[in-house]
């Protein structure tokens, strides 16, 4: 049957990308991970105190960044709950992101003596 | 190349610009710059997020809905997040960050919910090429069930303790005092051993959700038990350590979702917030594990009453203007009394005054001065206060010696000398502002009560200190009224 394996195989070979074997991934998750902490600590080596408080609202903003977790399985509609819970999570989410980045705009400005 | 390829670009660019926008946040002029690009990024992620497969597929199937409801979420959650940011008063800004940072940590948690909650059902469903995924994912200790124990605990552990956190900074009658039970190392051992229990029952049971949402429960007695025996001047160690906390329960749910771009900007801001913890944590001279568990040894207290007998010098407002009329230099040292007398505004004019007689007048900060990292730096900002003269304090305390008058606001432990002389101190060793060193102190407080530490001051009864008992506020436009 040459059609079904014009079907099947490129079907099966598609799986066998999809499904990564889970160790692999949680590696390169891992190393994701690690290399970013790496990058996160040589990045903010030296913080003038001025900017802590900006630092950490601003940082607040950007560990927001779950709404793109909480969007994909709110809009997938996969179960009742799983939308209820993601759509809580987006609004949270959001919150979080829009709240800390305007916070920490208004809190810069006053630094700024410039713009007064 | 395929549309999941685009996607994930636009991942990797949104992480690029968050690193971008760490870097520029360090520097106080690329600091607006920095925001705006972290904004950016987080936009980039946002849109590339509605293109992803689950939602492209469940709006095919169920037509344009999904992403109304989608934009219906980030819409009343972005007027709350604006809202808030708007009109909460500057002063409040560590109550303010404390309480976003939990939303992120609540979130986190109900993103792994979700997941799970989704993935169970999914392996019991039709299509087997999806049911196999499923299937595989619940596996016992496979990534997925790892990081879903783990985002659920750091999530909820991250929510109660800012809500604590929030409580204590806004100072709710209720938590006012801190949590001292004898028994709470107990309590938190017992807490300890059930989530590591529920830890392991999610990894080796995924798809029995109800030990996750118990994991929930306990991570949230777990955040509150944390966070309530921790003292107010100790607050910016942990609005330090929570926010490392939400980014981390961030980076776990990146995990649970198999998503880059989450585990980059989680981890960015784990680190960061380990790195402020780790400055905090120096500019008092104390373990991370010494705040946490410690609180503050009070064994060696010695009475107040030894010290100050007889040696206070109470004055009034007419007799410290005529010792600043003298002053060429002085030094205004805020602590976190200034923020709760609001006198940010009647400080500025007092350095108007002093500045028009020709004096020089700057301040001195102390890296735990108020209530969370900073929290001085925006409240003087806040009254137009240019930042040039706020001065760091390796920076400022070898001028004291020369420093004719040192105005000490609402500040208490972070200028008691005992830190560098009395080593049975339970300050000893916590680098302080050396006012003492000025040819006069003034200390504007409202009592001789203890700071937090609970010890008293030996600098109330030196020499060259003189005394002004009144509320900040007051006192200080009392004494511009007497200086002009």
């Amino acid at each position: 049957m040459p059609h079904m394996t014009h079907l099947v195989l490129p079907q099966l070979f598609a799986d066998a990308v999809a499904v990564e074997d889970p160790a692999s991934r949680f590696i390169r998750l891992l190393t994701v991970f690690l290399l970013a902490m790496w990058v996160g600590f040589e990045v903010i080596t030296k913080v003038p105190q001025r900017l802590h408080t900006p630092l950490t609202s601003g940082s607040n903003a950007i560990s927001g960044i779950t709404v793109v977790g909480a969007l994909v399985v709110a809009g997938a509609l996969s179960t009742g709950v799983s939308t209820l819970l993601g759509f809580l999570a987006v609004v949270l989410a959001m919150i979080n992101v829009v709240g800390g980045f305007v916070v920490t705009h208004r809190m810069l400005e006053m630094f700024n003596p410039k713009k007064k | 190349m395929s549309s999941q390829a685009w996607i994930n670009l636009a991942y990797l660019t949104a992480s690029m610009l968050f690193i971008v926008a760490f870097k520029l946040m360090t520097g106080p002029r690329t600091a607006v710059k920095g925001n705006y690009l972290g904004a950016a990024g987080m936009a980039i992620a946002i849109l590339a997020a509605c293109f992803e497969k689950p939602i492209v597929q469940s709006v095919a199937a169920n037509g344009a809905w999904p992403l109304v409801m989608l934009g219906v979420a980030c819409l009343i959650g972005g007027v709350i997040g604006a809202m808030m940011a708007i009109r909460y008063p500057m002063t409040g800004m560590p109550q303010m960050v404390a309480l976003l940072n939990g939303f992120g940590g609540a979130a986190s948690v109900l993103v792994a919910g979700a997941e799970l909650a989704s993935t169970c059902n999914l392996a019991f469903c039709n299509d087997p090429g999806k049911a196999a995924m499923a299937t595989t994912s619940l596996a016992p200790w496979t990534q997925f069930a790892i990081a879903t124990a783990l985002t659920g605990l750091i999530g909820a552990v991250t929510f109660w303790g800012s809500l604590v956190a929030f409580a204590k900074l806004e100072e709710l009658p209720r938590f006012k005092k801190a949590w001292t039970d004898p028994n709470r190392h107990w309590i938190n051992a017992g807490l300890a051993i059930a989530t590591l229990l529920l830890i392991w029952g999610v990894c080796a049971n995924p798809s029995w959700t109800l030990l996750y949402w118990l994991l929930v429960i306990v991570g949230s007695a777990l955040g509150c038990t944390l966070t309530l025996p921790i003292g107010g001047a100790d607050m910016p160690v942990v609005i330090c350590l929570l926010n490392s906390y939400s980014g981390l329960a961030a980076a776990a749910a990146g995990f649970v979702i198999d998503n880059s771009v989450l585990v980059i900007a989680g981890s960015l801001v784990g680190a960061s917030g380990l790195i402020l913890t780790a400055i905090m944590c120096k500019a008092m001279n104390r373990s991370l594990v010494g705040v946490l568990f410690g609180g503050l040894g009070t064994t060696a207290v010695v009475s107040g009453d030894d010290i100050y007998a007889g040696k206070i010098k109470s004055v009034s407002a007419e007799e410290i203007a005529m010792v600043l009329e003298g002053a060429e230099r002085v030094v205004i040292v805020p602590g976190y009394g200034l923020a709760v007398a609001q006198a940010q505004h009647a400080v500025r004019e007092l350095a108007n005054a002093l500045e028009k007689r020709g004096c020089t007048v700057e301040y001195a900060i102390h890296p735990v001065a108020g209530r969370m990292p900073g929290h001085m730096n925006v409240l003087l900002a806040e009254a137009d206060i240019p930042y040039e003269k706020l001065r760091e304090m390796d920076d400022i305390n070898p001028t004291f010696p020369e420093t004719d008058v040192a105005i000490v606001i609402g500040a208490n432990d972070v200028v008691n000398p005992a830190a560098r002389t009395d080593p049975k101190s339970p300050i000893a060793g916590m680098p302080i502002l050396d006012v003492d060193k000025a040819k006069t102190v003034v200390v504007v407080k409202r009592s001789l009560s203890p700071g937090f530490a609970g010890i008293p001051n030996p600098l109330f009864a030196a020499d060259n200190t003189l005394m002004y008992f009144a509320d900040g506020k007051k006192a200080i436009l009392d004494l511009t009224n007497a200086l002009q």
